[in-house]
């Protein structure tokens, strides 16, 4: 059939099940909004900045495991997506990001609006591709969605020219595709298996240590299978939190820089370290010469080349984790393997876990003063451990990462790669378009909410109902934390609010460390048409947060928590996983 | 361990895969030494051969990252194995009436060609190993290289012996 360019590839979105599009018109999309328009499948939800459509549709994607789409004009549109394409990348999300681009015949000018979003984006892509002609078009929408979901996931950019958005095609989607410099490996392979099998049994001092690999592979239940039938000890990744619940009694929570004393130190006195689809991260080895010094490593993880990239890996298996934990499980149940268990030091390893465990709890000071890792754990309690969360970056994070009890996959959404602050709003945004059945709460600092602030808009002209809770420590807080434990206390360019000399005096004594705040963020909300409300005290936490979830319309609560609390337990930068630092309160 | 590594890599021959392999190098502070691309005996699959020095196990992993790419159908390298290198030079080397036959003499033990002549210099043109041109650059350099110009090594695999 011929039809426009344009329109060919909104009826590509559709053969590829798109539902919801994110994004902002400009010149160089113009003909694909006008089919958009009349098009009654797909939404379109306008954000106010692209870089919140791309964190919209990456939140989208993360909540459902399907692929987010946006759509941003040529030019400073395009460049407007970068941050929120790295951010996928960085984390494996699939999405696909369509950009218009000037016309073929000016490409290379310096047209008006042009920039080489290929050039630009290319080491932050999986795949991306300028349509030169118009008949490459539908293939490579379909190339686009197949790569961004294969193997590891990721975002693919696709920059249409304006003209060949105008030009006729002959629409014929493909069922297939081959790619044949694409072939992830899906299996294990059975004598890595097998081998691997072996070493779980005859371990000693194991521990599993798992990721955001699990999540994306759907593998949870396999996960939790291992787990149960093992009695491993298991951690995770930031960006593996809720594959494994949080009361599961072998769980010893988060590891790395802000995880669990405990869980740092089973790592480092490990024998095996089974890594499930996770990449030994900086932030989870600590200081590498240092790392798990007497263990073998078994690795899982469907992306060669994060095997043995940080820490040499004694048994590599390529493949998807939820195909490979499914036959490991197999081997485990049978005889020969479990006879293999030597029962007394596994014994004697949880007693020594189970030692560090009551030595060194994850706890804070809960006194009557407002903190934040009390609010996160009210919240926690008030959804029943229910809602979507999603967070920004730095402390806020941390302390959603450390008090919130996740239960599910896709729970927990994070910029954990990139570390993007900004993120917090319009993730989830797009999480709770795709799971509008969910509570989706943003846990933000004072600082990252404001990098993508205008998407208040967005949830309040599209009717999206999400909660903001602000960790407001008038302080960029990570990086005041940072200074104050390594840099002497020298607060240099992190806090937020005005001189309190310029501002003058202040009135009401209850707020008067806080009269020079900017901005006020009840104020703001209430402007982009959210309830604000504003909490000070502990015992205004319950209602509020109640408040927020029973309201039909978005709700900002902005927590006035202590200004210099801190995140902990923490292993310093270029230190091994077990010097940590712990609250001295 | 740092070693020559000669890299050969088959891509899908379209825009923005040269820059994209470039790229991987790049940033990972590898200088390409050489970098030869050409079309194979699929017309729509490009080779390119890649020598970069650096350190093995940081070289396994770009390789593993060429893997990952779409565009990039095979990647092999080539240290430790049996294989065929050769690159083509031309250089014109200053030449008159005494050192011209001298010169002439040199080109023929080579087993390479003059394909300029003029009347105080000579373009001579070799293919060979990278052994072999040095070799033969070292005794022109006497004569004095005006200027050179090299296609950057290319690379095939020997055939089974048996």
């Amino acid at each position: 059939m011929k039809m426009k360019g344009a329109k060919a590839l909104i009826e590509c979105l559709k053969k590829e099940g798109v539902e919801v599009i994110f994004g902002i018109p400009g010149g160089a999309v113009l003909p694909i909004f006008d089919y958009l328009y009349d098009d009654k499948d797909i939404r379109f939800i306008l954000s106010r900045h692209e870089q919140g459509a791309g964190h919209m549709a990456d939140g989208y994607a993360r909540a459902t495991g399907k692929v987010g789409v946006c759509i941003a004009t040529s030019g400073p549109g395009a460049t407007n997506l970068t941050t929120a394409i790295a951010t996928a990348f960085m984390d494996s999300v699939p999405i696909v990001a369509i950009t218009g681009q000037v016309m073929t015949t000016l490409v290379g000018n310096d047209a008006f609006q042009e920039a080489d979003t290929t050039g630009i984006t290319r080491p932050i892509t999986k795949y991306n591709v300028l349509i030169t002609k118009p008949e490459e078009l539908i293939y490579e929408v379909k190339k686009a969605f197949y790569l961004a979901k294969a193997g590891r996931p990721g975002p693919v950019l696709i920059d249409i020219p304006v003209d060949i958005q105008r030009s006729e095609v002959d629409f014929k989607y493909p069922d297939k595709i081959d790619v044949r410099g694409y072939k992830p490996k899906y299996e294990g392979h059975p004598k890595q298996i097998q081998k691997a099998a072996e070493a779980i049994s005859r371990s000693k001092r194991p521990i599993i240590y798992y990721g955001g690999g699990v999540i994306i592979s759907g593998a949870y239940k396999e996960l939790r299978e291992l787990v149960r039938i093992t009695e491993i000890p298991v951690t995770s990744t930031l960006m593996g939190l809720g594959a494994i619940e949080y009361d599961n009694p072998y769980y010893l929570g988060m590891l790395g820089m802000h995880g669990t004393v405990y869980s740092n130190r089973a790592i480092q006195n490990s024998d095996l370290i089974i890594a499930i689809g996770a990449r030994f991260d900086d932030r989870v080895t600590g200081r590498l010469d240092k790392f798990a010094p007497h263990a073998k490593v078994i690795h899982i993880d469907i992306d060669p080349s994060s095997i043995s990239k940080n820490v040499p890996v004694d048994i590599p298996i390529v493949g998807d984790c939820k195909n490979v934990l499914r036959e490991i499980n197999k081997l485990l149940k049978k005889k020969e393997y479990i006879s293999l268990i030597p029962k007394k030091d596994r014994k004697e390893w949880w007693r020594r876990i189970n030692e560090w465990k009551k030595e060194f709890p994850l706890k804070y000071k809960n006194d009557n003063k407002l903190r934040p890792q009390y609010i996160v754990e009210r919240i926690s309690e008030l959804t029943k451990g229910e809602a979507i969360i999603t967070t920004e970056v730095g402390q806020n994070q941390m302390w959603a990462a450390q008090f919130y009890k996740y239960k599910y996959p896709r729970q927990f959404l994070t910029s954990g790669g990139l570390g993007t602050m900004g993120y917090g709003l319009p993730s989830a945004i797009g999480a709770k378009v795709g799971r509008p059945e969910k509570v989706v709460i943003d846990i933000a600092g004072d600082g990252s909410i404001q990098m993508n602030i205008q998407e208040l808009a967005t949830a309040t002209c599209n009717k999206i109902k999400v909660i903001v809770a602000v960790l407001n420590n008038s302080f960029l807080g990570m990086v005041r934390q940072w200074q104050e434990l390594f840099f002497g206390k020298k607060y240099s360019a992190v806090w937020l609010q005005q001189r309190k000399k310029e501002y003058g005096e202040c009135k009401k004594p209850e707020v008067d460390k806080r009269c020079g705040i900017v901005p006020d963020l009840v104020k703001i909300a209430e402007s982009y048409g959210w309830e604000g409300i504003r909490v000070t005290r502990k015992d205004e936490v319950d209602s509020a947060i109640k408040k927020a979830l029973s309201s039909k319309n978005s709700v900002l609560i902005d927590f006035w928590i202590e200004e210099e609390e801190n995140v902990f337990p923490m292993v310093p930068a270029g230190r091994a996983l077990d010097e940590m630092l712990c609250d001295l309160g | 361990m740092t070693q020559r590594h000669t890299i050969s890599v088959l891509v899908e021959n379209r825009p923005g895969v040269l820059a994209k392999i470039a790229g991987l190098f790049s940033a990972r502070g590898f200088n390409i030494d050489s970098l030869a691309v050409g079309e194979t005996e699929v017309s729509d699959v490009s080779r390119m051969t890649i020598v970069v020095r650096g350190d093995d196990r940081v070289l396994e992993q770009v390789e593993k990252q060429l893997n990952k790419l779409p565009d990039v159908i095979k990647v092999s390298d080539f240290v430790g194995k049996e294989y065929v290198e050769r690159d083509l030079v031309l250089i014109r080397v200053d030449a008159n009436k005494s050192t011209r036959s001298e010169i002439i003499e040199i080109v023929d033990i080579f087993r390479a060609k003059i394909v300029d002549v003029a009347r105080d210099s000579l373009i001579i043109e070799m293919t060979g190993d990278e052994e072999k041109i040095q070799a033969l650059i070292k005794l022109l350099k006497v004569y004095g290289i005006r200027e050179m110009v090299r296609t950057g090594i290319v690379a095939m695999a020997r055939g089974k012996k048996d």
